[in-house]
């Protein structure tokens, strides 16, 4: 059966670059392009919501 | 689902102004799920600060607020538990607000255990102002105020609080974010004076002058002294040495402010 993939918006206006998301995800799921996260490689997001969570900005929203 | 945040949010208020990487967001959004795991009336719940960066989190949110003078959150908060006992009453502040210059109105209010919650935004640190040292601050840190170090030994809140008469205290980091809400929430629904301290950071102004090279790097020394109470029990002093401990440290049921004080009332009129 094919894994079901989350969805991960990350809101460009609200994120200030803290690098938080991208340095706690435990699977490498995010990076920094430029001052903004962005989403490199959601096949290995395991949806532990830790991202979204510590974003101190509201800027990161998983659906699982 | 992703979380909604923005019920709780009023309309237009995001971007906030905090700085990037600033824990009192991660606070906020804890303090928001709370809200809404205990499923609190917005226009029955009124959030109460005094001055500071931390004292800026009611602005956010779409609740009844009121942003007050420095220190003072909890003698207005107190105003309005007496004026509305049946209103929620939650308090949030920083760790200067709270403990240097509201130091008196917080260790009264936990005295009383009047019903209501107070989230101190524990940064050790004066942010909005520049960085000047605080009750808070550990001994040896740097502000701009203590550049070769500060003498003073800081101040432990929870035990603070727990002296002083709360009946609640609890700890958590910004780092264990989704303890954060569980905590609020086990507070509000405490009936007393319940505290829960959150150490979070100011990377601006702390992180900086103490060599601190990013804000991971403080989250990541967050979550290396936390230890759970309960596994503190099975640790050794020399274990404990530098360690904090977080989870729920003291609860217990005393005779609550508001409803003693309404039978003070019917005891006046009876004596007519
Ligand atoms: C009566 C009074 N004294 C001093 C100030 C200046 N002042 C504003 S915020 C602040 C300290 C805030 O520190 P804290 O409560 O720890 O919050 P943070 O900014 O770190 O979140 C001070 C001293 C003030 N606004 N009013
Ligand atoms: S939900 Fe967890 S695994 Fe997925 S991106 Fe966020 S932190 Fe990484
Ligand atoms: S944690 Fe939030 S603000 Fe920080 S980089 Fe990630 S999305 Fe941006
Ligand atoms: S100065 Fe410190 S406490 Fe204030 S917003 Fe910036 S990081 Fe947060």
């Amino acid at each position: 059966m094919e894994k079901k993939l989350p969805t991960i918006e990350i809101i460009e206006k609200y994120c200030k670059g803290c690098h938080i998301c991208v340095e706690f995800c435990p699977t490498k799921v995010l990076e920094m392009q430029g001052f903004v996260a962005a989403v490199k490689n959601l096949d290995a997001c395991i949806k532990c919501m830790q991202c979204e969570l510590r974003c101190p900005d509201f800027a990161i929203k998983v659906t699982p | 689902m992703a979380f909604d945040y923005d019920k709780y949010i009023r309309p237009g208020k995001l971007p906030h102004i905090w700085c990037p990487g600033c824990g009192h967001g991660i606070v906020m959004k804890g303090l928001i799920r709370a809200i809404d795991t205990v499923g609190l009336d917005t226009k029955n719940t009124a959030i109460v600060s005094g001055i500071g960066c931390a004292s800026r989190l009611p602005g956010y949110m779409d609740c009844c607020t009121l942003h007050t003078a420095h220190g003072r959150a909890a003698a207005f908060a107190t105003g309005v538990k007496m004026a509305k006992p049946e209103m929620d009453v939650i308090l949030v502040g920083g760790d200067g607000d709270g403990t240097a210059i509201g130091g008196n109105h917080f260790i009264h209010a936990c005295r009383r255990n009047i019903n209501m919650t107070y989230i101190i935004l524990n940064n050790k640190i004066y942010g909005m102002t520049g960085g000047q040292f605080s009750p808070a601050t550990p001994t040896g840190a740097k502000a701009s105020t203590t550049p070769y170090g500060n003498p003073d030994p800081a101040f432990d809140i929870a035990k603070l609080a727990i002296g002083a008469g709360a009946t609640f205290v609890a700890r958590g980091t910004s780092f264990h974010a989704n303890q954060i809400d569980k905590l609020i929430a086990e507070a509000i629904q405490h009936k007393g004076f319940s505290v829960v301290e959150i150490l979070d950071d100011c990377p601006t102004t702390y992180g900086r002058r103490n060599k601190f090279k990013s804000v991971v790097e403080m989250m990541n020394h967050l979550k290396d002294i936390a230890v759970p109470v309960k596994a503190a029990e099975k640790m050794s002093p020399e274990q404990l040495e530098g360690k904090i401990l977080t989870g729920v440290l003291f609860k217990e049921e005393r005779p609550e402010y508001t409803s003693e004080y309404a039978k003070v009332i019917e005891r006046a009129k009876a004596a007519k």
